[in-house]
């Protein structure tokens, strides 16, 4: 019997078109990086102006401020006219909760403008209610029948307390939260644009790689080859080659990320990075900017692989 | 076995004169049948439509006219998916070799059994096997271009009917080949005609001719002119 000699070919299992030379493995994941960094900080942009959007709507809308001046003069209905607007606002289904800032707390609220001098100053402060708006029931009209609620209130503590002055913030937190869907409306068509020039760069690669094997494609293709075949070998070296690029634009990101979250983190609420602790990363980051960043390297092997094979398959047609 | 009809093959030619593309003809009114397990002689000067016949049988192109039939499909009808599971049976040794420069001897001769889906350890049998029969056995791992005309061409041989094709189309093939080396490539080429493979081959070779006589179809420019 034929003694059979050992051959090692298994660096010529798929690669029988030479893909390692042809589609190098410097230039392509490098632009990749370069996008896969772009598209983590437009991330961070995009869900950081969607959590500030919601922390505006959220919270800073569901405030009011009412002023009453002469607060301790007696009101029409009896008690004084603080009492008298607190017991209305009490009474409204619109409110969760009212609060009379005490004397101290309304020293610290102007401390800033006047400094100290608050408790000797000779001018008749009036008084200021803190409401805690009470959660709309949801739904799309939500928002309008907050707006016709307050406006019926602010005329009924007009009517009962003259000269209440009731302090929406709903026209700023609206300007507000525009502006901030309209970041994110910029931040997501940077994403776009960055998936765009990423996949444009994969077929350019692509489109580079045929010309440079078009030889060897044409004699696989005439042994036989489908055309899937030679698809799935250009795909499966340029899925590899971005993801890896994807690996490295979002490992370059993070400090980048945590640089930018400890300057945010005074407004978030969430831990500034402690570079000892291992989870640091972890708890400096938003959950979900963490699992997109994460999820970088997988995205840019999808749109490799894509790119890849619709280049191929385009190009394939040409022969018979 | 394989059937033209009529069959003409043009190629859009961009002449870079003021008149743009103009179309050439290199293969007019061919018509032939040659039944299975047969062998032809493909005979015809330089120039006459040789190897564009070849190509046409290989499936490298398809006829711009008439009709072709191979190995049981209607070229013309036949969906492009269809077409790899076709070539796959077709086995074809070029004049030019058409080895791929970055893969060894074994990996080209491979090729055909590893695109067929033929797994690695019954595969490598075969190939060792085949590139002892072509005296290439000590340079399984050796790249083409280190190897020598005749060698490369003992390699396209063997990647040719490593995968027992039911058609071998073969052009010069003894071009690069000495004497003995010539006699013992008619030897496989007509063993494998006798297990049952339909074997055609062009050549200009007219002694290789006349000491292995043989049905031939002949052409001169761009017509079968003889037809045995």
């Amino acid at each position: 019997m034929a003694r059979v000699k050992p051959v090692y070919s298994r660096t010529a299992r798929g690669d029988e078109l030479g893909l390692r030379r042809a589609l190098s493995d410097r230039i392509l994941p490098l632009l990749v990086a370069a996008m896969a960094f772009l598209a983590a900080l437009a991330l961070a942009g995009f869900l950081a102006a969607a959590g500030l959007a919601r922390h505006w709507q959220e919270g800073a809308g569901a405030n009011l401020t009412v002023q009453v001046p002469q607060p301790a003069d007696p009101a029409p209905g009896g008690g004084t006219r603080r009492e008298r607007a607190l017991a209305l606002l009490r009474a409204s289904p619109a409110v969760a909760r009212a609060h009379t800032l005490s004397e101290g707390e309304l020293s610290d609220l102007l401390r800033p403008w006047l400094g100290g001098a608050t408790e000797t100053l000779a001018v008749p402060l009036p008084a200021v209610i803190r409401v805690r708006l009470a959660d709309p029931d949801g739904g799309r009209g939500a928002e309008a029948a907050r707006a016709a609620e307050l406006d019926a209130l602010s005329h009924t503590l007009g009517a009962a307390v003259p000269g209440t002055l009731v302090e929406s913030h709903q026209i700023w937190i609206g300007r507000l939260s525009a502006l901030a869907r309209s970041l994110q409306a910029c931040a997501g068509v940077a994403l776009l644009v960055v998936a765009g020039v990423a996949a444009a760069v994969v077929a350019v690669a692509t489109r580079a790689g045929l010309s440079a094997r078009r030889e060897a494609i044409e004699i696989v293709h005439g042994l036989g080859a489908t055309g899937g075949y030679i698809a799935g070998r250009f795909a499966r070296r340029a899925t590899w080659l971005a993801a890896l690029g994807g690996l490295a634009g979002a490992l370059a990101a993070l400090p980048v990320l945590l640089g930018l979250a400890e300057l945010a983190a005074p407004f978030t609420g969430l831990q500034a990075a402690d570079p000892i602790a291992p989870l640091g990363v972890a708890t400096a980051l938003p959950a979900a900017l963490l699992a997109g960043v994460a999820a970088l390297p997988f995205a840019a092997g999808l749109i490799g692989y894509l790119t890849a094979q619709a280049t191929v398959r385009g190009w394939l047609r040409r022969l018979p | 076995m394989i059937r033209l009809d009529g069959v003409g093959l043009s190629y859009d030619r961009h002449a870079g004169s003021a008149r743009g593309a103009a179309v050439h003809e290199v293969l007019r009114d061919i018509s032939f049948a040659l039944p299975e397990g047969e062998f032809r002689w493909l005979l015809g000067p330089s120039g006459a439509g040789k190897t564009s016949l070849l190509r046409l049988m290989y499936l490298a192109v398809r006829p711009t006219r008439g009709h072709l039939r191979l190995l049981g499909t209607d070229i013309a009808r036949a969906h492009r998916r269809e077409l790899p599971r076709l070539r796959r049976r077709i086995g074809v040794v070029f004049q030019d070799f058409r080895l791929l420069s970055h893969l060894s001897v074994f990996d080209n001769v491979a090729l055909p059994l590893r695109l067929a889906g033929r797994a690695e350890g019954q595969l490598r049998v075969d190939v060792t096997e085949m590139l002892r029969w072509v005296g290439l056995e000590p340079k399984l791992e050796v790249l083409p271009q280190a190897l020598s005309g005749g060698e490369q061409q003992r390699v396209a041989i063997a990647r040719a009917v490593i995968a027992r094709p039911a058609l071998l189309l073969a052009d010069e093939p003894t071009g690069n080949l000495d004497d003995s080396q010539a006699q013992r490539l008619m030897m496989l080429l007509k063993e494998l005609n006798r297990l049952g493979t339909t074997v055609v081959v062009a050549t200009h070779n007219d002694a290789l001719v006349a000491r292995h006589p043989a049905a031939a179809l002949r052409l001169a420019q761009g017509r079968l002119v003889g037809w045995e």
